[in-house]
């Protein structure tokens, strides 16, 4: 193990991996940090068929396992550890780990982003407990129940007709007016017997003894409430960037996203940021990766011009 | 990791009173419990002859999981004297594994 490694990039998601790809090929010393699986939140979807090159039966696992081995044939090394803090000023970084203290001469951030919490009442009490944020987690145990999932994005409607596979029935709940995921995801719902929609409506509490066994909706137009009975409650309402470690050490907007050039470079020399957790309006597989490729080459250019032999 | 069913439950989990048990609810599905899992098995290591660990397959018996109250993977429920004092579910990392077998010990 160098002492010095060129490129120490955080976050396994897809942009992690695209810039593991890119460092490897550009032969620099290259680690990868990952605290939970790699693949980040792709490889928690059955979905991702918008990807180019992802035709029949693409899954989130077997794509993002592909991205990895192909960081790896290019020399990108997996560790699985958690970053715990990071000290980006120096020409050299630091990147802590809870098993160890690594210092390279770029860092890549693509630390990507989680779900959000509603903060309704009900749900923390029965998170693992009818209330989950994960389908192809925790979709088995619903097998011939009811649920419902909050949010009328791409994200709700995709795994919202993975539910349809084992569960009796999925009603997918949307606050505004309308949906808002992609036109086919609206088709198959709507043409699916097992999918119910209702629209600007919200949950607003959910309720059991042990285990879920109730919601109550409230509609957003007449403000009329009404209990539906469920076993599940899968929540897709949105995301928030995974990027408290670095609050003041580099430039972000008040929602926590890194601003970054067309470079994918920070405001902070030798840091660069990829992926889900970078201002950016469309956060898909293909645009992580994308970022992350730019980011791995802008490193290696950093490099040349900054630690010349 | 001993692998735990309806079946040995109450011998290996609920009768054991010489040490805690840590459960590992997973399924090969769960992408968060595969990753999990080799760092689980690093822990058993380290706690060997303190904690015992456990393992249910959840795809193979999900009606023992409702009855645990389990619907969510990962989930590690840790049991002590056959009563489960605590459990983490779903944003589950190592490090938190740790600390409550630390605090249970
Ligand atoms: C349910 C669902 C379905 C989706 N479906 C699609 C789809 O069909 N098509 C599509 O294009 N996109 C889809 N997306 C969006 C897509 O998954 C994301 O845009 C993409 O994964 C972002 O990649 P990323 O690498 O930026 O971040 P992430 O995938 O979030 O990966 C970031 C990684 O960094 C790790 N990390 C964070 N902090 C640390 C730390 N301190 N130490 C170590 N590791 C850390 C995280 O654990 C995570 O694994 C979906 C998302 C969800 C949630």
């Amino acid at each position: 193990m160098p002492d010095l490694y060129d490129c120490l990039i955080i976050g396994a998601g897809p942009a992690g991996l695209s810039a593991g790809i890119y460092a490897g090929r550009a032969r620099l010393n290259t680690l990868v940090f990952e605290k939970k699986q790699i693949g980040g939140q792709a490889s928690l979807t059955w979905g991702l068929e918008n990807y180019p090159g992802s035709v029949e039966d693409p899954t989130g696992p077997k794509i993002t396992a592909r991205m990895r081995e192909q960081a790896e044939a290019f020399g990108a090394i997996m560790k699985h550890e958690e970053v715990k803090s990071v000290d980006l000023s120096g020409k050299i970084k630091k990147v802590i780990t809870n098993k160890g203290t690594y210092e390279g001469k770029t860092v890549i951030l693509a630390p990507g982003a989680s779900h959000i919490r509603l903060g309704i009442p009900g749900e923390e009490e029965f998170t693992g407990k009818g209330v989950s944020y994960c389908a192809t987690c925790d979709a088995d145990f619903f097998t011939d129940l009811d649920v419902i999932v909050i949010g009328g994005g791409d994200s709700g409607l995709q795994e919202g007709l993975y539910l349809t596979k084992y569960c009796n029935s999925v009603t997918i709940v949307e606050m505004l007016p309308e949906l808002r995921a992609s036109k086919i995801l609206q088709e198959r719902a709507a043409n699916n017997p097992k999918v119910k929609i209702i629209t600007h409506t919200a949950v607003e509490k959910i309720e059991g003894q042990d285990l879920v066994e109730k919601v109550i909706l409230k509609n957003m137009e007449t403000g009329e409430r009404t209990e539906m009975p469920v076993q599940g409650v899968f929540v897709f309402a949105g995301m928030k960037p995974d990027t408290d470690l670095f609050k003041g050490l580099v430039d972000m907007d008040q929602k926590g996203y890194i601003k970054v050039d067309e470079y994918m470079r920070t405001n902070v020399p030798g840091v660069f940021a990829a992926g889900d957790c970078r201002i950016k309006w469309l956060r898909q597989v293909v645009t992580a990766a994308a970022d992350g490729a730019q980011a791995a080459v802008a490193a290696e250019q950093y490099i040349s011009e900054n630690f010349a032999e | 990791m001993i692998e735990l069913n309806a079946q040995n439950f109450e011998q290996e989990v609920k009768n054991e009173t010489s040490m805690p048990v840590l459960v590992d609810f997973w399924s090969e599905k769960c992408e968060k419990c595969m990753a999990l899992m080799p760092e689980v098995e690093e822990l058993e290591k380290k706690y060997e002859g303190k904690v015992k660990f456990g393992k249910i397959d959840a795809q193979k018996d999900r009606r023992f999981c409702w009855s645990l109250k389990v619907m969510s993977l990962p989930t590690f429920q840790l049991y002590k004297n056959g009563e489960k004092v605590e459990e983490i579910t779903q944003d589950v990392t190592i490090d938190k594994i740790e600390e409550m077998i630390n605090k249970n010990l």
